[in-house]
C-alpha cells in the first residue's frame, strides 16, 4: 500500500448498508408513503379494464352486456373497489403534492398552496361532473 | 444540471410524462372506475344504452382524452413502479430489467390502446 493515497470526493459510493427488504413495515409513515406509491399498479389496472369497455363497446351490443356481466362478476367489483381506494388516495395525496411541487404566480404575486388545493378539487369535482353527464347522458 | 440528469437525458423527460400521467389520472380515473366499477354493477344506475355510449366514444374529442388518459396513465404506472421495485425490493441492481419491463409495458400498452381507440371509428 502506498503512503500517499489520494482520496477523491467519492466516499459514499464505499458504504453501501444493507436494508431490509421489509423496511417499509417498520414505520407507519413508511407504509403509507409504500401504498401511495402502489397506487399506480391500479392506475395502471384501471386503463386495462378501459380499453375492455373500450373493446367491448366497439364490437357490438353483445360484447358490451358480457362487459357488464364481467364487471358484476362479484371478483371483479371487489378488485374494483380495491383499485377505487387506491386511485382516491393517488388523487388526494397527488392534490396534497402539487401546491409543493409548482409555484404559481398571478400578476407577480405567488398564488397560496391552499388556493392551488381548493381548485384542485373543484377541477376533480367539474371533470367528474361533466364525465357523468356526458355518460349517463 | 445534476450528475444523473446529465447521465442519462431522458429522465427528466420520464419524470414529466409520470407528473402528467398523475395529474389526468388524479382528475378523471376516480370517477371512471366509480361510475364503471361499482356504480353500474351494483345497479345503483341504469347501464347506459349501447348506442349513446357507442355515440359518445365515437366522438373524437372522447378518443383523444381516452388515449392521453391510457398513454399518461401507462407512463405514470411505469415510471412510479419502477422505483417502487428499486427501493421497496431493494433491486436496484436488475435496474436494466426493471427499466425494459415497466417502459417496454407502457410503450406496448400506449400501442395497444391507439389501436382499440382507432377501432370504434
Amino acid at each position: 500500500m502506498s503512503e500517499n493515497v489520494e482520496y477523491g470526493g467519492y466516499y459514499a459510493r464505499w458504504h453501501r448498508p444493507r436494508v431490509s427488504r421489509l423496511w417499509w413495515l417498520r414505520r407507519r409513515s413508511y407504509l403509507v408513503f409504500v401504498l401511495r406509491e402502489l397506487s399506480c399498479v391500479f392506475v395502471a389496472w384501471f386503463v386495462v379494464f378501459l380499453l375492455l369497455l373500450v373493446h367491448a363497446v366497439s364490437s357490438g351490443e353483445r360484447e358490451y352486456q358480457r362487459f357488464l356481466d364481467l364487471s358484476a362478476n362479484p371478483w371483479m367489483l371487489a378488485l374494483n373497489v380495491v383499485a377505487l381506494c387506491f386511485v382516491l388516495f393517488h388523487t388526494i395525496t397527488w392534490f396534497a403534492l402539487t401546491p409543493q411541487a409548482i409555484v404559481v404566480r398571478l400578476r407577480g404575486r405567488r398564488v397560496p398552496g391552499r388556493a392551488i388545493l381548493v381548485l384542485s378539487y373543484l377541477a376533480w369535482a367539474a371533470v367528474s361532473a361533466v364525465m357523468a353527464w356526458v355518460i349517463l347522458g | 444540471m445534476s450528475a444523473t440528469a446529465a447521465k442519462r437525458p431522458i429522465e427528466p423527460f420520464l419524470w414529466a410524462l409520470f407528473s402528467a400521467g398523475g395529474v389526468i389520472s388524479a382528475l378523471l380515473v376516480p370517477g371512471l372506475l366509480l361510475l364503471f366499477g361499482v356504480v353500474l354493477p351494483l345497479g345503483w344506475v341504469d347501464p347506459p344504452d349501447h348506442a349513446h355510449l357507442l355515440a359518445v366514444l365515437r366522438h373524437p374529442v372522447t378518443r383523444l382524452v381516452l388515449l392521453a388518459l391510457c398513454v399518461l396513465g401507462l407512463f405514470h404506472w411505469a415510471h412510479r413502479f419502477r422505483y417502487t421495485l428499486y427501493d421497496g425490493l431493494q433491486l436496484e441492481r436488475h435496474k436494466e430489467l426493471i427499466g425494459l419491463f415497466c417502459y417496454g409495458g407502457a410503450v406496448v400498452g400506449s400501442f395497444l390502446a391507439a389501436g382499440l381507440l382507432l377501432q370504434a371509428m
